[in-house]
């Protein structure tokens, strides 16, 4: 049970993490000034519901006996020996997060694509019977409400916008749906923890994912393409390439110089 | 508890008082309502409870390290201070004082009637009165502001931009 529920909860850190250290790389660079505040402030929520998730972990893999493969060198973990020394095969965050920012619109789509499934998930999530668990969702829910509301209106402007924005929203949609699927098929941790209603069964929120995701992309005037391959593995630790760059740029200060702080 | 730890009780919670919320020096840590719980165990330890307004608020280990120093300078050693999460924080818990301290110092204040969030896209916005001229003839700049807690308006009568502190 224990290995299920730290992998369970690393699983929720590391779509949050991932997600938020792409997005802060738009600090600076976002299209204009209010929008960039807006996805650094996104990014920030996503990092503080990260370290809750890595905190609660680290406290479980600290109280059990057993040796663990992430207590290294005998220490104790911490949120940050979760996050900055685990490698590629570790992490466990869906595959749609670790895309490719591209463009403004790309950005926005992945962050609406993820923040509807985000609410639908932790709207469950906040009666799960472990009640850190419970707890981390309740208090994240109400910031995920404002990431919707805020990419959902993205995603229609940019969509029912200018003839270029609307292309560059569709490519998205083209590059970013084979990486849906993924978020509603369980991983065996998950499924490990229904029977104590720990997990969520994902596979229950797909229904209304795609009946918000039609409201606005019909709005927007985008369509969602039929028939994709779906690709999935990111849960169970097989990732696509660009999760090691990301960890390569995210990871290097603590690779280089072990324990540094600031 | 007997009238003693009443009174220590007491004195804690005055001392929290004094503890300024690091984003907005002018409203303490008890008007923000972060300060959920002080209680003393049976052996005299003190227990402090905050929680985050936000998720990812970056102040909240500054606001941890305030308090311990507070306690320290008014000769209190033995005590701890928990974080919790539940139940989550909202801007209903925030004091009377701290919202009229908030608007006297160019901020408008959270709306008192919590206007439910819901995820419905190009709601009307909630009329904010502008701390400056106490227009309503306000508009939404940005949903996200200067800080996590934050929205930007802009008032259309006295043409200046202000902070919102966004219901939560």
């Amino acid at each position: 049970m224990n290995d299920a529920l730290i992998s369970y909860i690393l699983h929720l850190a590391d779509n949050t993490l991932i997600l938020a250290q792409q997005n802060s790389a738009w600090c600076a660079h976002g299209p204009i000034l209010e929008q960039d505040i807006a996805i650094t402030n996104i990014s920030l929520d996503l990092l503080g519901q990260a370290r809750n998730f890595y905190q609660y972990a680290a406290q479980i893999i600290n109280s059990a006996k057993a040796p663990s493969p992430l207590k290294r060198a005998g220490g104790e973990v911490t949120e940050d020996t979760l996050a900055y020394l685990r490698d590629t095969r570790d992490f466990k965050n869906c595959l749609l997060v670790e895309q490719a920012n591209g463009d403004w619109g790309k950005t926005i789509l992945r962050q609406f694509l993820f923040s509807n499934y985000q609410y639908l998930l932790y709207e469950k999530l906040q009666h799960s019977n472990d009640e850190q668990i419970a707890a981390i969702a309740a208090k994240a829910l109400k910031e995920v409400i404002y990431h919707l509301r805020w990419s959902s209106e993205w995603v229609i402007r940019l969509g029912d916008g200018t003839e270029e924005s609307h292309q560059r929203m569709q490519n998205a949609i083209d590059e970013l749906c084979m990486y849906v699927d993924e978020l509603f098929t369980k991983a065996d941790y998950e499924t490990a923890l229904l029977k104590e209603n720990i997990s969520v069964d994902v596979s229950l929120l797909k229904n209304a994912w795609y009946k918000k995701t039609g409201e606005i992309f019909s709005e927007a005037t985008l369509k969602i393409p039929e028939n994709v391959f779906q690709q999935t593995g990111g849960k169970q630790g097989i990732h696509t390439e660009r999760l090691g760059y990301i960890l390569a740029e995210m990871q290097f200060m603590q690779r280089a110089y072990p324990n540094s702080v600031w | 508890m007997n009238d003693e730890s009443n009174i220590q009780v007491k004195k804690v919670w005055k001392i929290l008082e004094t503890v300024m919320d690091p984003e907005v020096p002018v409203l303490s840590i008890t008007d923000l309502g972060i300060v959920r719980n002080v209680k003393i165990d049976a052996s005299n330890k003190i227990n402090i409870t905050i929680t985050p307004t936000y998720t990812g608020c970056p102040a909240m280990d500054v606001i941890n390290m305030n308090i311990r120093m507070c306690m320290l300078e008014n000769g209190y050693k033995d005590f701890e201070i928990k974080t919790v999460l539940s139940p989550a924080w909202t801007t209903d818990w925030m004091s009377e004082a701290g919202k009229q301290k908030l608007k006297a110092y160019g901020i408008a204040p959270p709306n008192p009637k919590q206007i439910v969030c819901t995820t419905d896209v190009f709601q009307e916005e909630e009329a904010i009165q502008c701390p400056h001229c106490n227009s309503y003839n306000t508009q939404l700049i940005s949903r996200f502001g200067s800080t996590a807690c934050k929205a930007l308006y802009k008032c259309n009568d006295c043409f200046e931009t202000f902070d919102y502190f966004k219901c939560h």
